[in-house]
């Protein structure tokens, strides 16, 4: 359409350019428009029950974010689900991931899938198959099923993850170690460990952050136990309080620090 | 192909090991994800054996839950893709755009900008979804800035206000899932645009001499596995997701997930809500097996 040889830019060209550019922006607005109201309200001294409705500023939301009572517990209960299903998820993806990278086996495809399918199953089918399982065996529903059910999701995340990371490295080291008469335990710990190290860390802080948040699944399998999404979630039929607010600002602003850690961690063991 | 062929070369046959290393992670999604999914659809085939436990049920081939849950809840189903479908189109329309830019212009702050993308989420589910009640509630900035503008009228008769609400419509709950589950489009949409080499889109410019043939001719076919990731990922959640209708809408925006919930945790009629969830997960699989045909990509992540 433009007659011009081979003009540089053209002027719809260029807003293209910057309407992008701009729209992009826009998005950005659009995904921290919430998490600005969530920190602003933990400023807000609400009348009535619910942190709905602007009314006047006050730090005392603030005195004591962890002051003990039902939402303190089930942030505890939550970090304690997160840390356990992570390490164990971790533990059973990464053997997994390995043996799918270095081993030549029948029945790949089939267990390929097997991964995949919880991922591609909705959250509500995955939460209500397992307690209509638990309830035909008369299991009680309590910690220990909200555990098996985070490291079920959890499993395939690593397993995936771990298996995008590792793929393509030169396993050849191994050999060489084992060559130069490392024991394979050796050879495992100095060679192997430190070249899938960097993707388990990263499938693990994903599994930690799948768990922390996840609601559907630990809403049917739960029984009496209570996790902080779950806490919310009673809580917001009845009462909304500032703390809330508070305790997610804390989390938002731990899991930032994390990140900057990890950032930091990464730049660390790139230098050398 | 040639990489293929080369991991494969890589890869050693050891006999058990395999096996070892697997059978650990692969006992425990057969005792926890299959055999529930049995149990699921022995439970959906059965009828409660007592009015008072709602826990002992019989197994009688009783295919009138499927057709009563189909009869009852249709409306449901449909309204669940539909709010699905729409906000993972929206998530593709505001996701895309913002993958492109962090991808082609982000530079050195490319890292940066994608924390920025994922920062909103480290707080939970739920609350991001009461900020939006906050948002839009009655006497929020964005219904008191309609009001101002005297937008109302317009809006409610394009449907997406009702009687001068924002909260308790369609658009609050397809907006809630929009927000929810934009991430999972923008990450992996941003996954596959980066690994288009730069020259290549040049050459592209160069070569059509004019930018929106060029990404339709060169990027967007090279971005449609990330597209088709990023669809699964938003499209599966939002459809079997009741918590944004359950907050955001009102008691005619009720979803799938919503009936299932109920059937199952409050009235215990688990065989109706068992048939629900297994009707849910043979569509999911049927529609994820048919788009990834249209789209022709056998690889799911």
């Amino acid at each position: 359409m433009s007659t011009g040889s081979q003009p540089p830019e053209t002027a719809l060209g260029r807003a293209g350019r910057w309407g992008l550019t701009a729209f992009a922006a826009a998005g950005f607005v659009y995904l921290f428009l919430p998490i600005a109201v969530i920190v602003v309200y933990s400023f807000n001294k609400p009348r009535g029950k619910f942190n709905i409705i602007w009314q006047e500023f006050t730090l005392d939301n603030w005195k004591s974010p962890f002051a003990p009572g039902p939402l303190t517990d089930a942030m505890v209960l939550s970090l304690k689900v997160a840390a356990i299903s992570a390490v164990v998820a971790t533990i059973l993806g990464t053997l997994m991931a390995l043996a799918l990278v270095r081993y030549r086996f029948r029945g790949g495809v089939l267990i390929g899938l097997l991964l995949v399918l919880p991922i591609t199953t909705p959250e509500i089918v995955m939460g209500s198959s397992l307690a209509t399982l638990f309830i035909s065996r008369g299991v009680q529903r309590g910690f220990v099923t909200i555990l098996i059910a985070h490291v079920l999701f959890c499993t395939s995340f690593v397993a995936l993850t771990v298996k995008a990371r590792i793929r393509g490295f030169d396993w050849n080291l191994e050999d060489a170690a084992m060559d130069l008469g490392a024991s394979p335990w050796r050879t495992f710990s100095r060679v192997t460990l430190p070249l899938i190290t960097p993707g388990i860390l990263a499938a693990g802080l994903l599994s930690f952050a799948l768990s922390i948040d996840d609601f559907i699944i630990t809403f049917f399998n739960s029984g009496s136990e209570e996790t902080f999404p779950l806490r919310i979630f009673g809580a917001s039929r009845t009462q909304i309080s500032p703390q809330i607010n508070v305790l997610s600002t804390v989390v938002l602003l731990g899991s930032i620090t994390l990140m900057l850690v990890g950032v930091v961690f990464r730049r660390r063991t790139d230098g050398h | 192909m040639t990489s293929r062929g080369g991991e494969d070369r890589s890869k050693r046959s050891a006999g058990i090991v395999p096996y070892g290393l697997l059978s650990p992670g692969i006992l425990w999604l057969l005792l926890f994800f299959l055999v529930p999914l049995v149990t699921l659809g022995r439970t959906s085939l059965s009828v409660k054996a007592s009015r008072f436990d709602p826990n002992d049920i019989r197994l009688t081939w009783e295919l009138s839950n499927y057709t009563n849950a189909i009869g009852d809840y249709s409306e449901q189903f449909l309204r669940s893709f539909a709010y699905a479908g729409i906000a993972t189109v929206a998530c593709i329309l505001i996701g895309y755009p913002i993958a492109y830019v962090i991808a082609f212009r982000g530079g050195r702050y490319r890292n940066v900008l994608l924390g920025l993308v994922v920062i909103p989420f480290f707080t939970s589910f739920l609350i991001r979804t009461l900020a939006w009640v906050n948002v839009l509630s009655d006497k929020g900035p964005v219904v008191s800035a309609i009001e101002y503008l005297q937008f109302s009228g317009l809006l409610e008769s394009l449907g997406i206000m009702s009687d001068g609400r924002l909260l308790s419509t369609h658009t609050a709950v397809v907006g809630g899932l929009t927000y929810n589950f934009l991430p999972f489009m923008i990450l992996p949409i941003y996954v596959s645009l980066e690994k288009i080499d730069l020259g290549l889109a040049d050459a592209a410019k160069d070569l059509y001499n004019n930018g929106w043939q060029a990404f339709r001719k060169v990027v967007l076919p090279l971005s449609l596995p990330g597209l088709f990731a990023g669809s699964l990922l938003t499209f599966i959640p939002a459809s079997g997701d009741f918590v944004n209708a359950k907050f955001l809408g009102g008691p005619r925006n009720t979803m799938i997930g919503s009936v299932i919930q109920d059937r199952f945790l409050v009235q215990g009629d688990l065989p109706t809500a068992a048939a629900l969830s297994f009707m849910l997960m043979i569509i999911m699989t049927i529609g994820t097996l048919i788009y990834a045909r249209m789209l022709g990509t056998d690889d799911l992540i």
